[in-house]
């Protein structure tokens, strides 16, 4: 455990850790609540541009609702001959990847006593358009190459702090839905 | 109940199932404390060790460290490596050394709780016993993941229980599965045998052989960490289930990671992580794994720095020279398997306790996934005890050094149980 901390004085990077770590034990002897489902739903608006939202979600053996329901636009941009009325999906990927992965830094951060100041990250997502344009089919659809790059201001040292990184990423829900398969089945209703 | 055609149930006070180091280590523990026993062996002494080990297996750690209760090497080479046959001899002479009460060529068929302890059928006949300790070790059974079955019908598959040495292993290209201990060597050997190689590899524990001149396992023994117990670590599961250590006992003591396995031209690739129309599919999380084995084992080489200053070692040993950043390309997400003739998993073991009686025993002491309900290896049932397994009581539990000191805490609290049920029924 990493004590840069002055003991005296918390650190207070605004994660609740005592209760993340009570859901882990109580999640650990009460599996079928650790299952959880979560739904977006979608609709088309028009050309490339539909909206997405979410609201319910399952979870510890219940129906679960966010405090309200959210929105996000999503479209093409100009460059595509489309409106441009928000994000394209795949910058939401890129958007959610880092969101999981800065919600992971600052939990695993608190629990390693590390106060942290800052955090700011850029993540790109390289892509051959060869691909969804069917024009290689060597190439894929989808990023050939993520790289995410982290800012971050704390009191640690450059060592402890890509060992929180690499600690966010091990226990990253999106970083594991990017880096590893999924079975996907999308049927007509 | 007896065996058919077995005669007569046979009573003792302790039945310990399994004689490999942790069943005679027990052994030797019940001896000195004057415990009527009986050792019950499937084979013959340490019989994994001679029928479930390739060719060029030597033991991970030095023979210095191989100390069982009343028991060590004797040898004129403490620093080297006993192959699996050694170790086999190191274990038939401590079985006689003692007179171990071992039973061979029996396989336990069912244990199950009586009104005094336990009743334990075998094919030769069942024993009665106030109390069972099974010591059967944490490599029962190979582990691969479900989607093996998947594999393409032209593959050949190979635990590392089944692996002997290359020629072997068909042609083709091979696909090794796990960055432990043994992943790594069985890769190794086939690429020095000349064999194109991919490793696929998840969370690893790497180590140097040797650092500032000692072994590895010295500094681990010297710094305590050998000695870490169960109930003083943060994530005991996680502990439990760490992956062996990136090593090779070898003659030139030469260390093995995947930096040494790309210089000899093995291709290094993510976790396996499905199938998918006769591909493989590697995860990308490789770079990260490699970032967390490295860190890792820059905390300990760290650590051992800091104490060989505290301890005014440095003028003695050699320099610090860290070992390089694990060097991994990482871009291979996926390979067609009609290239590969052979793929070996060495992703694991799981322990298994077949024995124990399904109705009247093994609800009350497996847990929903199957795993053992125990506190330090006493059991969830009276007089019913566990050795052997990885972290059982402390970080060596299941090395040939440690399972000993279990079995040493073991024993006495199995001689307080026979104690207070003697009380109990007296």
């Amino acid at each position: 455990m990493t004590a840069t901390q002055d003991p005296t004085k918390p650190v207070d990077n605004g994660v609740d850790v005592d209760a993340l770590l009570g859901a882990r034990d109580v999640l650990t002897n009460a599996r079928e609540a650790a299952a959880f489902t979560f739904t977006a739903t979608n609709r088309w608006i028009n050309g490339t541009h539909s909206r997405s939202s979410v609201k319910e979600f399952f979870g510890l053996g219940a129906e679960q609702s966010h405090r309200a329901e959210y929105s996000v636009d999503i479209d093409h941009p100009e460059v595509f001959a489309s409106p441009d009325n928000g994000p394209s999906p795949v910058e939401l990927v890129l958007m959610g990847l880092a969101g999981c992965l800065t919600a992971g830094v600052a939990s695993v951060a608190t629990n390693r006593g590390i106060q942290l100041r800052s955090v700011a990250a850029t993540v790109q997502g390289e892509m051959d358009l060869a691909g969804i344009l069917g024009i290689d089919p060597d190439v894929r659809n989808g990023f050939s190459k993520i790289t995410v790059r982290y800012e971050i201001d704390a009191d640690a040292s450059r060592e402890e702090l890509q060992a929180v990184l690499a600690q966010s990423q091990k226990r990253s829900a999106v970083f594991d839905v990017v880096t590893n398969p999924t079975a996907v089945s999308v049927e007509l209703a | 109940m007896a065996h058919a055609g077995a005669g007569s149930t046979r009573r003792t006070d302790v039945v310990v199932i399994g004689g490999g180091q942790a069943g005679l280590a027990m052994s030797r523990c019940l001896t000195d404390a004057g415990v009527d026993h009986v050792v019950l062996e499937r084979g013959q002494t340490a019989n994994s060790w001679r029928t479930e080990r390739w060719d060029s297996l030597r033991l991970l750690s030095p023979n210095w460290l191989t100390r069982l209760p009343g028991w060590g090497y004797a040898g004129d080479d403490p620093d080297g490596f006993m192959t699996a046959a050694e170790v086999v001899a190191h274990l038939d002479a401590y079985r006689a050394s003692f007179g171990a009460p071992v039973e061979d060529g029996t396989t336990v068929e069912r244990v199950a709780p009586c009104s005094d302890g336990y009743v334990v059928d075998t094919d030769r006949g069942s024993w009665r016993a106030r109390a069972v300790v099974m010591a059967t070790g944490a490599c029962s059974d190979p582990h691969k993941p479900a989607f093996a079955a998947d594999l393409p019908g032209h593959l050949q598959q190979l635990a590392p229980t089944e692996y002997r040495n290359p020629a072997q292993v068909a042609d083709g290209r091979v696909l090794v599965v796990g960055g432990s201990a043994s992943g790594l060597q069985i890769a190794d050997e086939l690429a020095r045998a000349g064999r194109e190689v991919t490793l696929s590899t998840g969370e690893h524990v790497r180590l140097p052989r040797t650092y500032r001149g000692m072994d590895i396992h010295w500094w681990m023994s010297t710094l305590g960490i050998l000695d870490e117990r169960y109930d003083e670590v943060e994530d005991l599961g996680r502990a439990r289930r760490l992956p062996s250590l990136q090593l090779v006992g070898s003659p030139e003591r030469r260390t093995l990671d995947l930096n040494s396995l790309g210089g000899r031209g093995v291709e290094v690739v993510g976790r396996l992580a499905g199938l998918h129309a006769g591909r493989a599919q590697f995860s990308g999380s490789l770079a990260n794994v490699c970032m967390l084995a490295d860190l890792k084992q820059r905390r300990l080489l760290d650590r051992i720095d800091e104490f060989a200053q505290e301890h005014g070692l440095d003028a003695e040993l050699s320099d610090p020279v860290r070992p390089a950043a694990t060097a991994v390309d990482g871009t291979r997400l996926d390979a067609d398997l009609s290239g590969y003739g052979a793929v070996v998993w060495a992703t694991g073991f799981r322990p298994r306790y077949p024995w124990l009686d399904p109705e009247r025993l093994a609800p009350a002491v497996l847990d929903g996934s199957g795993r053992l309900r125990h506190d330090g290896g006493v059991v969830d049932a009276p007089g019913l005890y566990v050795l052997g397994l990885p972290f059982l009581r402390r970080r060596s539990s299941s090395f040939l050094d440690g399972v000993g000191r279990d079995a040493i805490d073991l024993a006495g609290h199995l001689v307080g149980h026979l104690e207070r049920s003697s009380a109990a029924i007296g």
